[in-house]
């Protein structure tokens, strides 16, 4: 712990802090471009000059310069005063000044720097330097001429999305960032370096000229396009979501969000369900909420007792309990939650939860993939396991090759092999302190798997003190929820199919087997006009993630809380009141009026989801007898870009999957 | 004047062949074993003694280098020797008469230096545009091998020592040492954070020392005739011979092995046959190459050649590229040409260097047509003063000195332009 002081101040600082850190510890602001907590220190930007004490009699960057003991640091001295407007004088000569027409003008860092550090007037007469356009794809848009080369767009690249396509090429004023031969940058975290990027470079293509940062309502909120559950922050004009950025949560997404995550949002407004329908002469009509009602209550009651409901992807806690408690009013337990007919056994939670937590993947010494692509499944679930393989840990795969971006051992794509694991992934397992596991639903999905992860859990002490190493990986924002609430059948739909319901509510379920309900009369409640509305006999419009205040749980059991963006549009409803009107019609009202009085039953019910944070479940693992698992495994996610009703709605989205995935080429219109 | 007898670089002209076997008769591998039997730290304490200081540039003790490397490895990483032979200051020639003409020398050299240091093995870093000088060497380096001075147990020391040649792609900052230690890792060129110095962390993460050719050269004829020799030569803290290489406006510019602290018209009379038109036709001298300010005719003519005289003329020895400029010479073009040298070679990694060596050039070519304003000459100046001392390696201050250099001695001269541009033209009033 050495001991430094900063302008005079005594501080304290960790083993292996930087100076930088001292001054901050101290609180004192240092300007900076370059160096970024969560990247490798370039040191390259020189704006974090200051004094060190004993030192060369010249100013230190601060970043890369290692606290020592009796350091005395000055941050306000004349030397580095003039050494921070040299440095600001230089990035401003080349930086053309047309902060109006940018994107990132109001949170621009160049721009505050500016204004705190540097003098307000240019000694530079000569013309500036122009760089031409550099294509980085669909999500970034690139402004190259404002580039300040601090180079962190390309140590994201290569450190934590894991793909070098980012680079710089020339050199002295002519070096020039881009892409590997001005490809598209073909990673799902690419929209990163948009929030990196100190300058108006690197924007958000989506987002170019949409709005100034200081027209816009933040509202903390938690996505819903995988089950990381990425804390997000959805900024709003009006009544539009015009995009979404992710807030620090450390435990979670650290400071990123996938592309999907940051893009889907302008699915929000397209293919939207606005008023209700009610299905006449085999043609949805719009309907007013009572009709739909009374089509509905008619329907119920013929029904009786026989009723099911099936739950969507992006479902949120509250709906899917309202749902329930309408459902077991009308004397029915038929719910289920996984849409796509999966029939893991779900009876206990801890034994379909990712246990070892995504931060805690980190610190494995050995894992085993099993079924999954994690990097399309949990992007941010990747990243980790890439920092634990870059530290050491083995990783072995069952499943189909794919470019994970770390080295993993194949171990082939047959499912007998967890039952007979290859010797070298059985040592690793063996020998290391930290083993882990993780089966994602390409690999629950096939008969047998399960038990034999769960014996593999047994064989190989994946539980032991303080570490429990047996995950699966949820792809399903809902998943977790529903689980908790106990959205899950033994058999799956194929479960509420046998029962033949006469009346089938729908909660934003678009990937069901509808084949199979082809009697019952159903009800959608959901946001996007797809399959499940065509399908439907009655359409009540609900609201989206954006636009309710909803608890989620992710996929490590954190029950976690987004808040309403903005209201739905049209005739939609937040999901809940909904359920708790259509009680009303079918004289069996629901004993909440509000979200407050809602979530206070739902904790008295179901105590887990009471508080955010992670729920604690009890490791009591099924005995399951499924016989051995065989058969080639595959990964139920086709499409990265193309997962839910929202993304499927959204231009960018298809325009990422056709480009990103499918290879097509888009011309851009000469500015 | 160095006596023939206390030259080390025998073949320096290459009037005789570079192979071994005339090497050995030249006295290279002459007991070499008996050389390494000496020790590891009593080789490092008579480079100490002999007070060689680095050729490269900076003139960093030799010896004092060589003892930051760990004397054994903690954790089973080897250390490395890496040899900068990226010769590419305008100006400095001599490494590449060392490795064309006597390039037994550096790798017995590099047996030595590696071994002192305790090194696995020496990777030569040479120029890219020293094709044939590669040739020769890679040709030497592979007879070291046939006679077994070098590889498995060497000069039959019982210590086993590699040495390989890498050729660089042509870069100057590439000279610089940690760039070169990337280029040598096989990516970009940029200089890198210090610290970790390199004897702590250098190539590939391991304990290194970057020499220059001539500083390792010399090694084995140092210790072949003991330290005090070599310190007997020039002054106290400059000792020994050193190459000088003097171009520009003399008789016969050469390379040329001298003492020390020669006086510099004594060099030019002696080896250069003079400055062209005379001592009146001098008008001023780059000492060390092109990164080190100008000195004017008149400081110059009896300073003596070594790091501290000239460092007391505000310039400095740098790799004693010598170039020397007549009363024809347009300085100030010059040095504005050296400023261009300075803006095409900068990395780009660091702001200061990248965006000032621009503006400096720019503003040197302004002031070379007079198309400026007074003031301009010391707007200038700040903005060397705010690219010296600012950036991660010294390309930064090569590209400023040279300009703060001319500015010191040459002020006059800058303002008569301008003035003469501004009288050219018929002065304009404004219509009122």
């Amino acid at each position: 712990m050495p001991k430094v002081t900063v302008d005079g101040i005594a501080t304290e600082v960790p083993d292996g802090a930087t100076v930088l850190q001292a001054c901050e510890i101290a609180g004192k602001e240092i300007p900076r471009f370059c160096y970024h907590e969560r990247l490798s220190i370039a040191g390259n930007c020189r704006m974090c000059l200051v004094e060190v004490k004993p030192g060369p009699p010249k100013p230190q960057a601060s970043c890369a310069l290692p606290a020592a003991e009796g350091q005395e640091i000055f941050t306000t001295t004349e030397m580095v005063k003039k050494a921070r407007e040299g440095v600001m004088e230089f990035l401003l000569i080349n930086h053309p000044l047309d902060c109006p027409i940018c994107d990132q003008g109001g949170e621009c860092d160049l721009q505050d720097q500016a204004m705190a550090y540097g003098k307000g007037h240019t000694r530079y007469e000569m013309n500036k330097r122009a760089v031409t356009e550099k294509y980085m794809g669909p999500v970034v848009k690139t402004e190259m001429t404002r580039c300040i080369h601090c180079t962190r767009c390309v140590r994201f690249a290569q450190e934590v999305a894991g793909v070098e396509e980012i680079g710089a090429v020339g050199r002295g004023e002519n070096m020039e960032i881009t892409t590997y031969l001005e490809h598209a940058a073909t990673s799902e975290l690419s929209g990163n370096v948009v929030d990196l990027c100190p300058v108006g470079a690197l924007t958000a293509r989506p987002y170019a000229f949409e709005a100034r940062p200081w027209e816009l309502r933040k509202t903390p909120s938690i996505d819903v396009m995988d089950a990381v559950g990425t804390n997000i922050r959805l900024d709003s004009r009006g009544r539009e979501v015009l995009r979404a950025l992710p807030r620090i949560n450390e435990d979670v997404n650290e400071e990123w969000a996938s592309n999907k995550t940051r893009h889907a949002v302008d699915g929000l407004y397209r293919n939207r369900l606005d008023k209700a329908y009610v299905r006449k002469n085999g043609k949805l009509e719009t309907a007013s909420w009572a009709d739909a009602f009374a089509a509905i209550a008619g329907a119920a009651k013929k029904a009786g007792s026989k009723v099911a409901a099936i739950g969507g992807d992006m479902v949120e806690v509250e709906a899917l309990y309202a749902a329930q408690k309408l459902l077991e009013g009308l004397g029915s337990k038929q719910i289920e939650g996984r849409q796509n007919g999966m029939d893991y056994d779900a009876s206990n939670l801890a034994a379909v939860n990712f246990n070892t937590t995504i931060a805690g993947i980190e610190e494995a010494d050995a894992i085993l993939l099993i079924g999954t692509n994690p990097r399309w499944e949990a992007p941010l679930v990747n990243t980790r396991i890439r920092r634990a393989a870059k530290a050491g840990a083995k990783v072995f795969v069952i499943g189909p090759e794919i470019d994970l971006t770390y080295p993993v051992t194949w171990l082939g794509d047959d499912a007998a092999l967890a039952a007979d694991l290859p010797e070298d992934a059985a040592d690793a397992l063996k020998a290391a302190e930290r083993p882990a596991l993780i089966i994602g639903g390409g690999g629950i999905m096939v008969p047998g798997l399960q038990a034999a992860s769960l014996a593999l859990a047994d064989t190989y002490n994946l539980i032991r003190d303080g570490w429990n190493g047996y995950n699966v990986l949820h792809f399903s924002a809902a998943r977790m929820g529903s689980l908790m609430l106990g959205w899950a059948q033994p058999g799956g739909t194929a479960d509420l199919a046998a029962a033949d319901p006469e009346l089938l509510f729908l909660l934003g379920a678009d990937g069901v087997d509808f084949e199979a309900f082809s009697g019952a009369f159903k009800v959608y409640v959901g946001h996007h006009g797809e399959q499940g509305a065509a399908q439907a006999d009655v359409v009540l419009p609900g609201a989206s993630y954006a636009e309710k205040s909803g608890t989620w749980v992710n996929l490590e059991g954190r029950v976690q809380r987004g808040n309403r963006a903005v209201f739905p549009p049209g005739d939609a409803r937040e999901d809940w009141t909904i359920f708790r009107a259509l009680s009303d019609a079918l004289g069996n009202t629901l004993p909440f009026d509000t979200l407050d009085q809602l979530r206070d039953a739902i904790a008295a019910e179901f105590p887990a989801l009471a508080d955010e944070g992670l729920a604690e479940y009890e490791w009591a693992p099924p005995k399951l007898s499924d016989g051995a698992p065989s058969g080639p495994i595959a990964l139920p996610i086709k499409d990265f870009y193309l997962t839910n009703a929202i993304c499927r709605a959204s231009e960018t989205m298809q325009r990422c999957s056709a480009e990103l995935i499918h290879g097509e080429e888009f011309a851009e219109a000469a500015e | 004047m160095l006596d023939d007898k206390d030259r080390i670089f025998t073949n320096v002209y290459g009037f005789q062949p570079w192979g071994i076997d005339a090497a050995i008769k030249r006295g290279d591998w002459d007991g070499t074993k008996d050389l390494i039997a000496k020790g590891q730290d009593n080789i490092v304490e008579e480079i100490k003694a002999s007070g060689l200081r680095g050729r490269g540039g900076a003139g960093f003790p030799t010896g004092l280098k060589w003892s930051f490397m760990p004397k054994e490895s903690k954790d089973g990483r080897p250390s490395f020797l890496v040899i900068n032979a990226d010769e590419s200051e305008p100006g400095s020639c001599k490494d590449r008469e060392i490795m064309r003409h006597d390039p037994q020398k550096l790798i017995e050299g590099a047996l030595i230096a590696g071994y002192a240091m305790r090194a696995r093995a020496a990777y030569i870093y040479i120029r890219g545009e020293f094709i044939r000088e590669a040739e020769t060497l890679f040709a030497a380096v592979q007879q070291a091998y046939d006679k077994g001075f070098i590889g498995k147990n060497a000069c039959g020391s019982g210590y086993d020592f590699d040495v390989f040649v890498h050729r660089g792609a042509g870069a100057y900052i590439c000279g610089e040492e940690t760039a070169l230690l990337e280029s040598l890792e096989g990516k970009k060129g940029q200089p890198r954070l210090k610290p970790p110095f390199p004897a702590g962390a250098g190539l590939y993460g391991c304990p290194t020392t970057v020499n220059n050719v001539e500083s390792i050269a010399v090694v084995p004829t140092i210790l072949r005739r003991g330290p005090s020799w070599f310190a007997g030569i020039g002054r106290e803290g400059n000792q020994g011979t050193k190459l000088f290489q003097i171009s520009g406006h003399v008789e016969r510019p050469c390379v040329v092995e001298e003492a020390m602290s020669i006086p510099f018209r004594e060099l030019i009379e002696k080896h250069a046959g003079g400055i062209t038109g005379g001592w009146d036709n001098l008008l001023a001298v780059i000492p060390g190459g092109s990164s080190v300010p100008l000195v004017p005719a008149a400081e110059i003519m009896d300073a003596p050649m070594d790091f501290d005289g000239l460092k007391e003329l505000g310039s400095g020895l740098g790799t004693a590229a010598v170039i020397v400029m007549d009363k024809s010479t347009d300085i100030v073009r010059a040095i504005s040409r050296i400023s261009y040298f300075y803006k095409h070679e900068s990395c780009g990694q660091c702001t200061p260097c990248r965006e000032g060596t621009g503006w400096m050039w720019r503003m040197m070519e302004r002031l070379r047509e007079g198309k400026a304003d007074i003031s301009d000459i010391d707007m200038l100046h700040e903005v060397t003063k705010q690219v010296e001392g600012h950036t991660i390696c010294a390309l930064g201050d090569a590209a400023a000195w040279p300009i703060q250099g001319l500015i010191r001695h040459f002020r006059p001269e800058l303002e008569r332009r301008i003035r003469e541009y501004a009288g050219a033209g018929e002065v304009l009033e404004a219509a009122e």
